[in-house]
């Protein structure tokens, strides 16, 4: 087993809040992790870690063997680590085909003129927006915006995908469809750690569970193990369910 | 066809105001000489300030630059020498201002680079009359009104076609995701502080050679008036009402603007700066995103039929 992510004693600190404690974990290639805890646990924070929107106080983030820990973002991301936001991040000025060329265009093999564009309208049929590059990002509906940030972060390339609640905020039948598109992604091989708080998505799709509390890791193993932890419920639901 | 037809009537129009020194008297020349200056000024302002929405009033702080550099140093060394290192001084400063200001955005930003046209001139101030002991310089060089006006045309001219190539190239798109969010920029793997800066130092350096080509015209300069906060917030003006994210916007509003202060000062020399500053407030109340959206605004409610929201 080749881990393609190394994380070791992984620290940050907000001034004397310590959101993230020591974390350390690994993630295979081809694997879909889960994340997973009870808000403010620091899941959040341990991905922006990994992508370099912040740095880390302390401890290592290897990809491939490689420490990116303390790197700025871009360079993170041309390492081929790529994701997505809590809150939809989508560049209101431009169209929808020009929001995908943009990571395309500034990835490590970049694509410019007609090929990122045909590139993009290919990655739009993909996550399910076929036929609607031309329109105003803006304009597009919440889970339109989301499919639309993720053909974004695949237009990357990448090697390790982040997806941070990806699921949230979907109504039953898109939830359903998010899903699949999510283990579309996984059959076609790329490593992807999701923070996530829709149970039946986690099932569906993690092979194996990392759970924090209170910016420490508690469990880490097979989902349906983690699962049934009494460590883990009582984290989420208290001491009296354990 | 319609690509053919473009070029040629670009062609004819180059073609027309390269000969007007031909057909005008000497107002003419000095008009057209101005207008050459402040659309340059615009579009190159335009170039960093458009994509980015930082707003920079360091303008004169480059033209004074380049104005100095050729009344100091036109004695001494041939004149497009003295280009090329105006040219040089202005780049140096602007990747030093560059990569200690870059990071300050919004307000603080504006702020720097008003202080920074400020301190320049203070700094030129006290050099001049301490080390040199004279306030003032004269420039006399044997270059005519036609060489300045056909040099600003030129200079125009190219700047126009650098901010088209940009447009078109990842580093305009580079721009115009750091505009909408520098997180994403970071993201999708743009080096955000190099491509602001690249484009910082381009805009001040075609700034500094306005002022430098300009120079000569003035034959007396002083730090008051070649470093004169007027000419940063006249730029400024003039390209957001055309539309500092189009490409023809600061040129559409440099004309219009500089021709409308010249008439100003002419006729109402006493309440020339109440009435600029009064039109500063209009325009940025009545077309905060320039003339250009103003129109494809109106023409897009006249033009209702289907609300698709396909964009054109």
């Amino acid at each position: 087993m080749t881990a393609l992510l190394d994380i070791a004693g992984l620290t940050r600190r907000f001034g004397g809040l310590v959101a993230v404690n020591g974390v350390s974990f690994s993630v295979a290639r081809g694997e879909v992790v889960g994340l997973l805890g009870p808000n403010g646990s620091g899941k959040t924070t341990v991905l922006n870690m990994i992508s370099g929107s912040l740095k880390p106080s302390g401890g290592d983030i290897r990809l491939n063997g490689e420490r990116v820990s303390g790197w700025p973002a871009h360079r993170i991301a041309r390492k081929g680590i790529a994701r997505t936001f809590q809150l939809v991040r989508i560049l209101p000025s431009l169209s929808v085909a020009e929001n995908i060329v943009t990571a395309l265009a500034f990835r490590r093999a970049p694509l410019w003129g007609a090929d990122a564009d045909a590139a993009a309208r290919d990655l739009l049929a993909k996550v399910g927006l076929g036929g609607r590059g031309d329109e105003a990002a803006e304009n597009l509906t919440y889970i339109d915006q989301k499919r639309m940030e993720l053909a974004r972060a695949l237009a990357a390339d990448p090697q390790l995908l982040l997806l941070d609640e990806w699921l949230a905020g979907l109504n039953p039948t898109e939830l359903r469809v998010g899903i699949d598109l999510i283990a579309s992604l996984r059959d076609s091989g790329i490593t992807i750690v999701l923070v996530e708080h829709v149970m039946e998505a986690v099932r569906a799709l993690c092979g194996r569970c990392i759970v924090m509390t209170a910016g420490s890791k508690i469990a880490d193993g097979a989902t349906a193990d983690v699962l049934r932890d009494p460590e883990v419920i009582r984290a989420y639901l208290g001491t009296g369910h354990a | 066809m319609k690509r053919i037809a473009t070029a040629a009537g670009l062609i004819t129009l180059v073609a027309a105001l390269a000969s007007a020194p031909f057909f005008l008297d000497a107002y003419g020349l000095g008009l057209m000489m101005g207008l050459a200056g402040y659309v340059t000024l615009a579009t190159a302002w335009a170039l960093f300030s458009g994509p980015t929405g930082y707003v920079s009033l360091a303008t004169v702080a480059f033209v004074g630059i380049g104005a100095y550099c050729v009344a100091a140093l036109s004695e001494v060394l041939p004149y497009p020498l003295v280009l090329l290192i105006a040219a040089g001084i202005g780049l140096a400063v602007a990747l030093v201002v560059g990569l200690s200001t870059l990071r300050l955005s919004g307000v603080y930003f504006v702020i720097f680079t008003f202080g920074l046209a400020e301190l320049i001139r203070q700094l030129v101030t006290f050099y001049e009359i301490n080390v040199t002991g004279t306030l003032g310089r004269y420039i006399f060089l044997g270059i005519t009104p036609e060489q300045i006006y056909w040099q600003l045309l030129a200079l125009g001219i190219v700047t126009m076609l650098l901010r088209w190539w940009i447009g078109r190239s990842r580093i305009g798109l580079a721009l115009k995701v750091i505009g909408d969010d520098e997180v994403v920029a970071s993201h999708v793997g743009i080096d955000i502080a190099r491509t602001k800066l690249a484009l910082f130092a381009i805009s001040a350096t075609i700034m500094t050679l306005v002022g430098a080509i300009q120079a000569p015209r003035w034959t007396y300069v002083e730090p008051a008036i070649v470093f004169n906060p007027t000419v940063s917030f006249l730029t400024l003006i003039m390209a957001l009402l055309g539309g500092a994210t189009r490409l023809w916007g600061p040129l559409l509003g440099a004309v219009p603007l500089f021709l409308l202060f010249e008439w100003l000062s002419a006729n109402f020399p006493n309440h020339y700066s109440i009435l600029l500053g009064l039109l500063f407030i209009l325009i940025v109340f009545a077309l905060p995103k320039g003339v250009l959206s103003f129109i494809e605004q109106m023409w897009g409610k006249a033009h209702r039929t289907d609300d698709s929201g396909a964009r054109s």
